[in-house]
């Protein structure tokens, strides 16, 4: 079933929910099983909490387009009350929704007996004031506000700012700021739309906001720069206050350079000192202090870079990638073919290819390293580049803020990995 | 029937031994939780009638419990609960037990709609003052100390907005508290809460004593103003206001003046912006003299800002600060310190820069007198007369009053006349329904012949422009410049060009006569109506169109009350007789109408004596061309970048570029 291929995985702040959204609209929120001493295995299981329909399929009938219900951005708000809030969104409307319990019950009515037949309204000698019960917990989602006509591209970001009352989405050539209150208007910080649509070069493909500094955002773009812009200089932040550009080695060059460079992802490190940029083939680290090139970068899969013509031609190369960072920014994660995903040790160098199946792996069973033979012979246990499946792609995957535990979405699967607890 | 009948629709007759009188209240009680919002809505508006129903006792007990937890409702519930519960003191018997009425408020004050929790501060600000200082102490305190520390920010923000109704009653170890409790939300991790806090600075200084004012807030407002988010520091700016207020000349040059210059040049465009944005009233605050040696200054560097937004929002304070200087000595400030950054900003980059100086400009001609204006300030009018940007030149013409006091129009009519000219012909409808608007205005200061001259030939070609609004707009113009004019001027100039279109080609054109007959009938006066006006309408009752026909039957029943009974028992109504014949549908309804309206005056016209029981004729029809216009409201909470949307919509919100 296509409509359950999952779209975006993500954490919330406190790490006890996890909320993923699919294909066909719908946003599934898992929440983690509390410490329990009859159940010591179930400390870090999460279940599902709450499913509900967050977008249906539209149709614009002004421009004659088909408006798909896949939510592609989910981010949670700051927890503000006993309620959580997140904002899902799918091409053009981003939503606000509520997330809350209740385990309260009114009961008694006037006009209704127990059985809910109705009374004799003459008979009427007393009036009863309602009383609440407890009863079985009811998780509700109940959509709170919806920020609609915003864009006419198909947006690709939302970011929650930290001053808790902002947020930003950003489509292929605009970036738009909204205030999670006002959903009848937007402003519209960034714009790269050329007056003439036949002089576009680039695209914007992802955009984020620094996690402590309100005033400062990047936004990548599909020619393999970000830039960093700061809302205090000026109302309009069409022109940036820093640019992250790698010179280009003359001798890779070839006709792919382009598409393999565009930048699928960035992230801000938690510190907010690092950001992270995910191209096809590399995951590169940047300082925020230094433009001219990355501190890190990690070959994800540099054995596919002779296998460019296919990955051309089966559209493969234009896969968005996305990548997270750890609770504690020392180590990175993101994804690769045949469900593989790799994760990167910043401290010791090391990196890790890891599986996510069924059938390589069993629950409570720790992952297998895998490893990919690039020619020359093939080793037991490896796997031939040949034979690698390019319909298992792992595009999203989310770290735990505070703990090691990891959630990745396999198509329509959702595996959640721990480190091992002794 | 049971079950069925609302509120208020309770048995017809009482049957059976129940108390009939329960029934409605009832219904109330189970409707709070009707799935229908509209009704739980509509029950919670009548909480009142409920309690009383229920007695103290019981609303204290047993509806109170209930109602607090109820915060799992609609919005619109929630808010009018918040704001019932204000109001409630005397349904829980009077202020010995308006502490009840907490818990509720408590659990509103926390929900995440700021609206909702805004409502129930209010509500909890108003029933703080029916405590007496012992439940004060025993019960509202606690729960202003309980909102301080509680785990979620909602709750701390709601804090906020407590401790200035609850610190001026409190004793003196309590108010030491408070200040605490105040200090640390002041420093909270999240930005929410010291926005909150920040916000209310001003106000609980003002029930401070001065000693802690300048022990305690200054150092607040001073931290608070250099918070690493702009969003809390831009609010400081409002809470300088306020504080300084309080505070001596020396005082206030050494403790707040630094922080307030700071901001005046902070980083972010978005404190400058609020700094302009609050100018007139820190002028108030501070007074002349630091207004003279720190904000002059300030100011200047305010107008050539290199946002175009804090440079617009400067421009619009340029009046407001010049009155607000002391007379003696205002003149020369004016023209050696402010002038000559106006005359930059006359021709700035940014329209909206432009416009929001094009504004309050005129207004400088009062303060500055003849002389100067005519050496100064007449280049600039005439220069933005001239400007490119549409709105820079109606904002000049539609204040034009303020000079026309101090140095006659005339000076400007060289250059007004062609700006006019080229508003009137705008390609935008919007920018020539704007001009349409001034023109009563300019006709009364221009005076008829230089009107009859130059603009009237606009006017009638507004008649036929080819977007109804404008139509319309210059139909209702004409009306109002017969007022102006007088009759005699209509019957030459306007009228016989207004009927000449009656045989015009286009249907539309012949509409619009009939359409300006409606609106001059009553300005032209009965003679007018009936020899010029009615004969044409009678004639066009014959028109191939049906649209002109059966607006021939609606003019008619509009000018009816103007014409006597003879033109209405031998003209009007064998017409309407007729068209009340048409073969068109539309034609006959709008002829019978007006026809049982034109019986219906006649009938009256017999009977004098009951005239006096009539309206006075058409009046309720004048309104009929003016319609609701303006931007919608907004929270106010957005703040600057709220004011941004309001007051210039285009800049930097999105469909400026699509």
């Amino acid at each position: 079933m296509s409509a359950d291929i999952i779209s975006t995985v993500e954490f919330n702040y406190s790490g006890d929910l996890l909320a993923t959204g699919d294909k066909g609209g719908r946003v599934v929120i898992f929440q983690r099983e509390q410490e329990n001493k009859s159940r010591p295995h179930s400390r870090g299981e999460y279940n599902v909490y709450s499913t509900f329909q967050s977008h249906e399929p539209e149709f614009d009938y002004l421009k004659s387009l088909e408006i798909e219900e896949k939510i592609n951005k989910i981010r949670w708000l700051p927890q503000q009350n006993a309620a959580h809030f997140l904002l899902s969104t799918n091409d053009k409307t981003i939503k606000l929704w509520k997330i809350s319990e209740r385990d309260k019950r009114a009961e008694g009515y006037n006009l209704k007996d127990e059985d809910g037949r109705l009374r004799d309204p003459f008979r009427i000698t007393a009036l009863r004031v309602p009383k609440l019960k407890p009863m079985d917990l009811m998780v509700e989602a109940s959509p709170r506000r919806i920020f609609a006509n915003a864009h006419t591209y198909h947006i690709n970001s939302i970011s929650v700012n930290s001053d808790h009352e902002t947020y930003l989405s950003a489509d292929d050539l605009r970036i738009n700021l909204w205030h999670l209150e006002i959903t009848d208007r937007s402003f519209n910080i960034v714009d790269i739309k050329p007056v003439n649509m036949e002089e576009l070069t680039e695209v914007i493909t992802a955009a984020e906001f620094h996690p402590h500094q309100c005033n400062v955002f990047v936004y990548s773009s599909s020619k393999g720069t970000v830039r960093l812009c700061d809302m205090r200089s000026s109302a309009l932040c069409d022109r940036h206050s820093k640019f992250f550009e790698e010179p280009e080695d003359p001798s890779s060059r070839s006709f792919f350079s382009e598409i393999i460079s565009s930048i699928s992802d960035v992230k801000f490190s938690h510190s907010g000192r690092y950001m992270m940029t995910r191209d096809y083939l590399s995951v590169k680290v940047w300082d925020l202090n230094m433009e001219s090139r990355p501190v890190e970068t990690h070959q994800v899969h540099e054995y596919l870079r002779s296998k460019l013509c296919s990955l051309y031609e089966n559209d493969c190369i234009f896969d968005k990638f996305e990548c997270c960072w750890s609770g504690s920014d020392s180590a990175i994660m993101t994804g690769s073919y045949n469900n593989f995903f790799r994760m990167f040790d910043r401290n010791t160098r090391r990196d890790v290819t890891l599986e996510a199946s069924r059938e390589n792996s069993k629950p409570r069973a720790s992952l297998k390293p895998r490893k990919v033979c690039t020619g020359g012979k093939r080793k037991k246990d490896e796997i031939s580049v040949d034979s690698l499946d390019f319909n298992k792609k792992i595009l999203h995957t989310a770290w735990h803020p505070a703990e090691n535990i990891i959630a990745v979405a396999a198509t329509n699967n959702l595996y959640i990995f721990q480190d091992k607890v002794n | 029937m049971a079950g069925a009948a609302g509120p208020g629709t309770g048995p017809v007759a009482a049957g059976g031994d129940g108390d009939d009188s329960l029934y409605p209240i009832a219904v109330l009680i189970d409707e709070l939780r009707n799935e229908d919002v509209q009704l739980r809505l509509n029950s919670i508006k009548k909480l009142s009638t409920i309690a009383l129903a229920l007695g103290v006792e019981r609303t204290r007990t047993e509806l109170l419990p209930f109602l607090t937890d109820t915060i799992y409702d609609e919005d619109e519930v929630l808010l009018a609960l918040a704001e019932q519960l204000g109001n409630f003191t005397g349904l829980v018997g009077g202020p010995d037990f308006a502490h009840c009425l907490l818990p509720p408020l408590e659990s509103l004050a926390t929900v995440e709609e700021t609206v909702v929790r805004d409502k129930a501060v209010e509500s909890l600000r108003q029933i703080s003052q029916e405590h007496t200082p012992i439940a004060l102490e025993a019960h509202f305190v606690p729960l202003v100390k309980r909102l301080a520390s509680g785990d979620w920010f909602t709750s701390r923000t709601s804090a906020c907005g407590l401790f200035s109704v609850c610190y001026p009653r409190a004793s003196n170890a309590v108010k030491a508290e408070i200040r605490q409790h105040f200090r640390s939300l002041c420093s909270d991790d999240t930005p929410m809460v010291r926005r909150a806090a920040a916000s209310k600075l001003g106000e609980f200084a003002k029930v401070l004593e001065l000693d802690s004012v300048k022990s305690e807030i200054v150092p607040l407002f001073t931290n608070l103003a250099s918070d690493e988010q702009d969003s809390v520091r831009l609010l400081a700016v409002e809470a300088c206001v306020s504080i300084a207020q309080l505070l001596s000349q020396e005082d206030l040059e050494a403790l707040v003046m630094p922080t307030l210059r700071q901001a005046a040049e902070d980083k972010s465009w978005r404190v400058r912006y609020m700094v302009a944005d609050k100018f007139s009233e820190l002028q108030k605050a501070v007074g002349p003299k630091i207004t003279l040696n720190d904000l002059i200054p300030a100011f200047q560097n305010l107008l050539k800002d290199c946002e175009a937004e804090v440079r617009a929002a400067a421009a619009h304070k340029v009046k407001e600060l010049c009155e607000n200087l002391p007379p003696e000595g205002r003149e020369t400030i004016i023209m050696n310190q402010i002038l000559p950054f106006i005359k930059e900003l006359v021709s700035d980059t940014n329209q909206h820069v432009k416009s929001a100086l094009a504004s309050v400009i005129m207004g400088l001609s009062t303060i500055l007198g003849k002389e100067n204006t005519i050496e100064h300030l007449l280049p600039l009018f005439l220069a933005q007369l001239k400007d490119e940007c549409p709105e820079v030149r109606l904002n000049i013409i539609s204040n034009l009053d303020c000079v026309n006091e101090v140095i006659g129009i005339r000076q400007l009519s060289q250059s007004l006349l062609p700006a006019i000219v080229e508003l009137a012909e705008d390609a935008k409808w919007r920018v020539r329904l704007a001009i349409i608007e001034y023109m009563p205005l300019l006709a009364g200061q221009l005076g008829v012949q230089f009107f009859d001259e130059k603009l009237n030939s606009l006017c009638m070609a507004w008649l036929v422009d080819h977007v109804y609004a404008i139509r319309e707009a210059a139909t209702n113009n004409l009306m109002k410049l017969v007022k102006k004019f007088g009759t005699e001027w209509a019957q030459n100039t306007i009228v016989p060009k207004v009927l000449v279109m009656a045989s015009d080609p286009n249907y539309l054109h012949r509409m619009t006569t009939l359409f300006c007959i409606n609106a001059l009938s009553e300005a032209c006066g009965q003679e007018i109506t009936t020899k010029q006006m009615l004969p044409i309408v009678l004639k066009m009752a014959g028109d191939q169109v049906a649209n002109v026909r059966f607006n021939v039957a609606k003019s008619l029943q509009k000018i009816g009350p103007i014409l006597d009974t003879d033109a209405l028992q031998e003209e009007v109504k064998p017409i309407l007789q007729k068209l009340g014949q048409d073969e068109d549908v539309d034609v006959k309804y709008f002829a019978q109408e007006a026809l049982s309206a034109v019986a219906q005056r006649l009938r009256k016209l017999d009977f004098p004596a009951k005239d006096s029981e009539e309206p006075s004729a058409p009046g309720a029809d004048k309104n009929h061309f003016l319609r609701p216009r303006g931007p919608g409201e907004d929270t106010g909470k957005f703040v600057p970048l709220m004011s941004r949307h309001t007051q210039s919509e285009r800049l930097g919100w999105f469909p400026r570029r699509q």
